[in-house]
């Protein structure tokens, strides 16, 4: 399951509500990773514009690959602006053993910064402004160029 | 007529072109400095699904995505 939010994300309901899902699954590892807004560059805020289609079917992909593994994947994103100290991104590996959770977590966020379809902007003095030189072109880049 | 769609910070309407191909969408887009700029960074999807084949063939009421480079969290 896949859940977008305008604003920045209730951390806390958003864990917990995960954990009460999977409460019978007998999963024995559940790992978390939360992304916080950092206050650098004179930023109030990041905001985010996101493709949904083509992240429903990058966000299915991987929970096809983690259920492959016996796991399952979770994410939930801003759209818009999110203030400083606030967060816009959340993840989870649930799993049977950790070995399998901790390898996916960081293939899941890592590839999510590679390739999720979502274009972040720093806000500063009310502007927005693409955050160019902290994207990255995704896979299959320059077919038109 | 093929659909193409600006995704992002590219900040540009949609538009409808007559192409057979990507090759047909790559000239057109390049006689507009605005999008020709990008083009070399983004990637690119038909009717919602990434393709990387330069060679993808287009049909009438295709829609083409131009995804500029991302970056989430």
């Amino acid at each position: 399951m896949m859940e977008l939010y305008d604003g920045d994300l209730d951390t806390k309901e958003i864990f917990g509500r995960w954990l009460d899902e999977q409460s019978n699954s007998n999963y024995g590892a559940y790992i978390p990773f939360v992304g916080t807004i950092r206050a650098e560059d004179g930023i109030e805020a990041l905001s985010f514009d996101i493709y949904e289609p083509i992240l429903q079917k990058w966000f299915d992909d991987w929970q096809d690959r983690a259920k492959a593994k016996g796991a399952i994947v979770k994410m939930a994103h801003s759209i818009g602006d999110v203030p400083v100290h606030k967060s816009s991104y959340v993840s989870a590996v649930f799993s049977p053993k950790r070995r399998v959770a901790l390898e996916l977590i960081d293939e899941f966020v890592e590839d999510f910064k590679a390739n999720a379809p979502i274009w972040k902007y720093d806000v500063i003095d009310g502007k927005r402004i693409y955050a160019e030189d902290r994207s990255t072109p995704m896979d299959g880049f320059g077919l038109l160029g | 007529m093929i659909r193409v769609e600006f995704l992002g910070p590219i900040g540009k309407e949609p538009i409808e072109i007559e192409a057979d191909n990507l090759l047909d969408v790559s000239n057109y887009l390049k006689r507009d400095e605005s999008i020709s700029k990008w083009l070399d960074k983004c990637a690119v999807a038909l009717n919602d699904m990434m393709i990387s084949d330069p060679n993808t063939p287009l049909k009438d009421g295709d829609k083409l995505s131009i995804l500029p480079p991302v970056c989430g969290g």
